[in-house]
């Protein structure tokens, strides 16, 4: 058997375990044991990788893993779960650059055209994902505004921008002897990233991250072919594929399109005025605790609010409360609430929350009928009514959960400003809505000390 | 065997499997399926090994470190943050 048959076969072990892995991230019961499995999948790889004959010197290889294995390490014992978006975001970033790394790397006098394209296709793409992942870093660091930055002629810029990258791309592959066009590509390729992402505000991040992230992937994956290595393209178009469904389930939970989010900024909100009916109506937090301390059913809708304040430790202390108190408490997870898909359930996951009282929204919503107290906390335009009734709102359509269809419901707020979409929210305006102004965490720890 | 069709047979299907496999896993592991994609996407480190190997000095082998480096801290930290978020999610004891 020769070397390159042992190295063929191992990443055919390590696709296989890769796929494995992801099957049993299917289940929150097997997903830790599949993530292992990934990794063994990836060491294989690894492994089978360094017995290729080419490599005559390990001395920079152990160099790169070591130092790049020793801040990864680090990063990821480090990072605080409420910056686990922030983190991904230059996760993707690191991967993409890597990609672009390898493809300019892979470049040699005697390549084919479709070599040359493949190569082309690895640098644009691990580009453009490298620097779009660090404005999306800084958005959400808020390092920079996370608002969104557009200024008169965006659109020309961008369209010079795309042009040039594809002429010079063209231009590489008819003279790849002369390293400008490269060059030229490559530069664009950063720009173009930077230009992508400023113009997306920081509401839509879950969406630009999803995105980002199949980026990384594909990157990886045209790599793959400028190489002509398998294991690339099968772990990269995995990745690819696994950012694009969630950037589909991003894009659906707002009701907006893909092209929507990506080229137009949030659609300015337009100036009549929804005409919002009721006032508003304060509520203590004694008067807030004798409601909690009479209901048999209470759902918790967090949002990103709740993250900000910190307040998911406290949330389950409260819960732990009700619970004793012989109250069923369930959570209500809007797939947008957060900064990044599945946000929410990692940082209650953290507190403790067990991860069958996490219910999606689809599941909560006809459940709403029968519970006594819906809380919100920190999230706003997720359980705006208007996304229901109002037709002229610019979230109408927008899958929401139904919170005022339960029988009161308690929104937790600093002030009364809105959304990160800045849109009126009728829902403050309702009947059965008490807001309970305040600090979400000392509101809740009032809750807590009443309780106890 | 490994002309350009035979690679994009292969990345057809995967990317079909992707989907399938995907599709399947649920809300509440979104997170973790990002991070622990974004170690899978690490995969590159494979292909930069060869070329940080050569030996040879020149800017290929550099950019070869290069990758190599990046690469690394996307597997070690993607599976190492993945596993820890994972370790969070737990059922309800009775």
């Amino acid at each position: 058997m020769t070397t390159e048959l042992i190295t063929q076969l191992g990443y055919v072990l390590a696709a296989g375990l890769f796929i494995f892995g992801l099957k049993m991230l299917g289940s929150p019961a097997t997903a830790r044991r599949g993530n292992m499995i990934s990794a063994i999948g990836m060491l294989v790889a690894i492994v089978a990788a360094l017995l290729d004959q080419g490599i005559v010197d390990f001395t920079y290889i152990a160099a790169g893993m070591v130092v790049g294995g020793a801040i990864g390490a680090i990063a990821a014992r480090a990072v605080a779960m409420t910056s686990m978006p922030e983190m991904v975001a230059l996760f993707n970033g690191l991967g993409g650059a890597a990609s672009l790394l390898v493809g300019w790397a892979a470049l040699s006098p005697d390549s084919a055209t479709f070599t040359l394209v493949t190569i082309v296709l690895s640098i644009l793409i691990g580009g453009v994902t490298l620097t779009g992942s660090l404005v999306a870093y800084g958005k959400l660091s808020e390092t920079i505004g996370s608002g969104a930055i557009t200024f008169s002629g965006q659109q020309i810029v961008n369209s010079l921008v795309v042009l040039g990258i594809f002429g010079g791309a063209v231009m590489f592959c008819m003279n790849p002897t002369d390293p400008n066009w490269l060059y030229m590509v490559i530069g664009l390729a950063l720009l173009f990233g930077i230009m992508a992402v400023i113009p997306i505000g920081g509401a839509d991040m879950p969406v630009v991250i999803s995105l980002l992230n199949s980026y990384s992937g594909l990157a990886a994956c045209a790599a793959g072919f400028a190489i002509n290595n398998n294991a690339l393209i099968v772990a990269g178009s995995l990745v690819g594929a696994s950012g694009i469904i969630l950037t589909q389930i991003m894009c659906k939970a707002m009701n907006r399109s893909l092209s929507n989010v990506l080229f137009s900024g949030f659609a300015s909100v337009s100036s009549e005025e929804t005409v919002v009916e009721g006032e508003i109506k304060p509520i203590s937090v004694e008067d807030a605790y004798y409601v909690l301390e009479a209901a048999t059913n209470v759902a918790i809708i967090p949002g990103y609010g709740m993250a900000v304040a910190q307040a998911q430790h406290v949330v389950k202390e409260l819960t732990e409360l009700l619970e004793n108190n012989g109250c069923e408490v369930n959570f209500g997870i809007h797939p947008v609430a957060g900064r990044m898909p599945g946000h929410m359930n990692v940082l209650l996951a953290e507190a403790d929350v067990p991860y069958d009282q996490l219910l999606e929204m689809d599941e909560i919503n006809p459940r709403m009928e029968t519970v006594d107290v819906a809380i919100v906390i920190g999230a706003n335009d997720v359980v705006n009514p208007a996304a229901r009734e109002v037709e002229s709102s610019p979230i109408y359509g927008m899958p929401v959960i139904n919170v005022a269809d339960a029988r009161t419901v308690f929104v937790l707020k600093r002030s009364m400003a809105s959304g990160f979409a800045g849109i009126e929210n009728p829902l403050f305006y309702k009947e059965n809505t008490r807001m309970l102004f305040g600090d979400a965490k000392e509101s809740i720890g009032g809750l807590v000390r009443e309780f106890s | 065997m490994s002309g350009a069709e035979y690679l994009l047979f292969i990345l057809m299907l995967s990317i079909f499997l992707g989907f399938e496999l995907i599709n399947k896993v649920p809300a509440t592991l979104h997170t973790p399926l990002m991070s622990g994609a974004n170690a899978i996407s690490g995969i590159t480190v494979v292909g930069a090994v060869a070329l940080a190997g050569t030996g040879s000095e020149t800017m290929a082998m550099w950019l070869g470190v290069g990758a190599v480096t990046l690469a690394s801290i996307n597997v070690v930290g993607g599976y190492m943050v993945t596993d820890r978020m994972l370790g969070f999610f737990k059922k309800k004891e009775d």
